[in-house]
């Protein structure tokens, strides 16, 4: 069979003997979100997969242009709308470094950040976890999955006012303490998760069905995983420890305790583990930055060019007043400048690169979306499979698609 | 039949009876199910839901027409257009109040920046989060959705204090972050509407 550097469509496979052209998505539910699969099968088998992304293009990159920096962080965060503060936090910290104020950033509100970033791994891959289980026809792991992310939902809306996209990250550093009541919320998540973790994994661990699916099925070579720019969980299962958050360490990584779970099988079993792995070393890394949160202290860098001033004292001086009125009607500055920052999100290396001309508004932001990175690999990854492990192989990879099309 | 065989075959029970007995044992758990709509959520103190314009205790409406919510919103969603008090027939302290004041709300992305730009504290956002509708247009909330009833007002209207400017800045902010989260409601008419009305669901 030759390989056309054409887009499938089904009348230059008609010209192809055998083969024959399916079109999986964009409304497939296994594709998770807004995929398109082109896809030519000789009988069950799949010969060629050439995934057609952009079904949910939404311009954020462009709309974030004509917004101040502070306004930009609203739309960013919608971007990996299952991780929404890894966008915001990248986004944070590319800002802040460019202004110059990343050593000025309260320790407190680095604690919380990576609170927030770790809670939002573990309910990721919660979804992950759900979705993958319910592909592979395990539906009760996707309830139970479901209802240990509620909880982690009900942390973010008690902090930030909303269960999906909270805009609780803000340049300088957050907005707003911690409310009332809301480390007790987090202790009974703390002391909730390792059992919910050992029904998750004692359902599909040690399930012959799970691993028959899963064992031997999409096997990524580290030469292949490397080639594709993969990273993250999926980079991991392959045998390569790479993570931003031991490689970069950023907002006081370096001075949490955790492991980077590594398999070197390649295969969708691998991934499934290094992500299960994960959840567990993220749990660790929360109680540690819930130990570090009894002593109280700012959360918000005291930086007039960046910062409002606090409401109460708008009563009290015109200086105040007036400050407040030019942060809100025309945004902070940032000096001229370009810089790159990436963080490690659920689904890898997703870094912002930010350009500034010394406006109130970012001149470009550009992403790099791990998922869309990881889920070109399917090109490799399917020839060869049957369509059903196709389903199982996407899973594995666990795309987002608001952030794969942005 | 070889061993090897019952072996694996053996292990597989095993592995599947061990996943029935967890799915088993979470019949007789607590259920997380809620039975919306007859039971709500709780939801936080904090959170972002419909808009509310607040009156002062006396029933003066506390926008002053500055326009800083409608310059914060990422989304353009509030239109605002003032116009000056009419002396004798005031709607506001001070010199202006908002003529019309809309907000669209299939627009809003709800990420509460016109709640920390007012300077008044006129625009909250509520935990009320129904609004399906039927019909694009009745999403534009217009005073008479958003204001709250003339005796719902909170603190006392600057006139009668010196510096012309609220003496209860910031308490929205103060009784979110304080209410405990567990209480859940906030410091808004909507809120205090919804409280009440999950009591009497509790109670039924
Ligand atoms: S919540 Fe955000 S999007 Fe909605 S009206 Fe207020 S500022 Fe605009
Ligand atoms: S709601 Fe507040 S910010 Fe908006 S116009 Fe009225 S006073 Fe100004």
């Amino acid at each position: 069979m030759t390989m056309s550097t054409q887009p499938l469509t089904p009348e230059i496979v008609s010209q192809e003997g055998n083969a024959m052209v399916l079109s999986m998505g964009p409304q497939h539910p296994s594709t998770h979100g807004v995929l398109q699969i082109m896809l030519e099968i000789e009988g069950e088998t799949v010969v060629k997969a050439e995934p057609e992304i952009g079904y949910l293009h939404t311009g954020i990159e462009k709309t974030a242009e004509n917004l101040f920096w502070s306004q930009a962080q609203t739309v960013i965060e919608r971007m990996d709308y299952l991780a929404p503060e890894s966008n915001s936090l990248c986004y944070a910290l590319a800002v802040e470094r460019l202004l110059g104020i990343t050593d000025g950033i309260p320790e407190r509100a680095r604690v919380i950040r990576v609170l927030f970033m770790e809670l939002t791994r573990i309910a990721s891959h919660c979804v992950w976890l759900g979705t993958h289980g319910i592909d592979l026809g395990a539906i009760s792991v996707f309830f139970y999955c479901f209802d240990l992310r509620e909880n982690i939902l009900d942390l973010q809306e008690a902090a930030g006012g909303a269960r999906m996209h909270p805009n609780y990250v803000r340049v300088g550093g957050l907005n707003g303490d911690l409310p009332n009541g809301f480390l007790a919320k987090l202790d009974a998540f703390i002391e909730k998760f390792p059992g919910r973790m050992r029904d998750l994994r004692g359902l599909l661990q040690a399930n012959p069905i799970f691993q028959d699916r899963t064992i031997g099925v999409g096997i990524l070579s580290p030469e292949a995983a490397l080639e594709w720019n993969v990273t993250g969980p999926s980079l991991r299962g392959s045998g390569i420890g790479y993570d931003v958050r031991k490689a970069f360490p950023y907002t006081g990584y370096d001075s949490y305790d955790f492991d980077v779970p590594v398999r070197s099988e390649g295969d969708a079993y691998a991934r499934f583990l290094v992500r299960l792995d994960e959840m567990e070393q993220s749990h660790r890394i929360v109680e540690q930055a819930r130990r570090r949160l009894d002593t109280p202290g700012p959360v918000l860098i005291d930086d007039p060019k960046v910062t409002a001033p606090p409401k109460e004292t708008i009563a009290l001086s015109m200086e105040a007043l007036i400050h407040h009125f030019k942060i809100v009607s025309e945004g902070f500055r940032v000096p001229p400048g370009d810089v790159y920052q990436s963080v490690e999100s659920p689904r890898g290396e997703l870094g912002y690169y930010v350009v500034s001309t010394g406006g109130n508004r970012p001149y470009r932001i550009r992403t790099r979306p791990p998922s869309m990175y990881n889920l070109q690999s399917v090109k490799g990854l399917a020839p060869g499979n049957l369509i059903a492990d196709l389903v199982v192989i996407l899973g594995s990879l666990d795309p987002v698609f608001g952030e794969v099309d942005r | 039949m070889q061993s090897s065989t019952i072996k694996k075959n053996l292990y597989n029970v095993g592995a599947i009876l061990k996943g029935l007995s967890i799915t088993f044992g979470y019949m007789f758990r607590k259920r997380p199910t809620i039975q919306y709509p007859s039971v709500k959520k709780q939801h936080a103190p904090r959170f972002h839901g419909l808009h509310e314009l607040r009156r002062y205790g006396d029933g003066q409406e506390r926008c002053i027409g500055c326009e800083l919510c409608s310059s914060a919103c990422p989304a353009n969603a509030i239109t605002v257009i003032g116009a000056e008090n009419a002396p004798g027939d005031r709607v506001s302290p001070g010199e202006r109040h908002a003529a019309r004041y809309e907000i669209d709300e299939l627009r809003c992305i709800f990420c509460g920046m016109c709640e920390e730009a007012c300077p008044t504290d006129a625009i909250v956002l509520t935990p009320r989060f129904e609004m399906a509708d039927y019909r694009r247009g009745s999403f534009i909330y217009d005073k008479d959705r958003l204001l709250v009833p003339i005796d719902a007002g909170v603190g006392a209207a600057p006139d009668e204090r010196p510096g012309g400017i609220p003496g209860d800045l910031g308490r929205v902010a103060d009784i979110k972050s304080t209410t405990d989260v567990a209480e859940g409601y906030s410091a808004t008419w909507r809120g205090e509407i919804l409280k009440t009305q999950r009591r009497g669901l509790a109670s039924q």
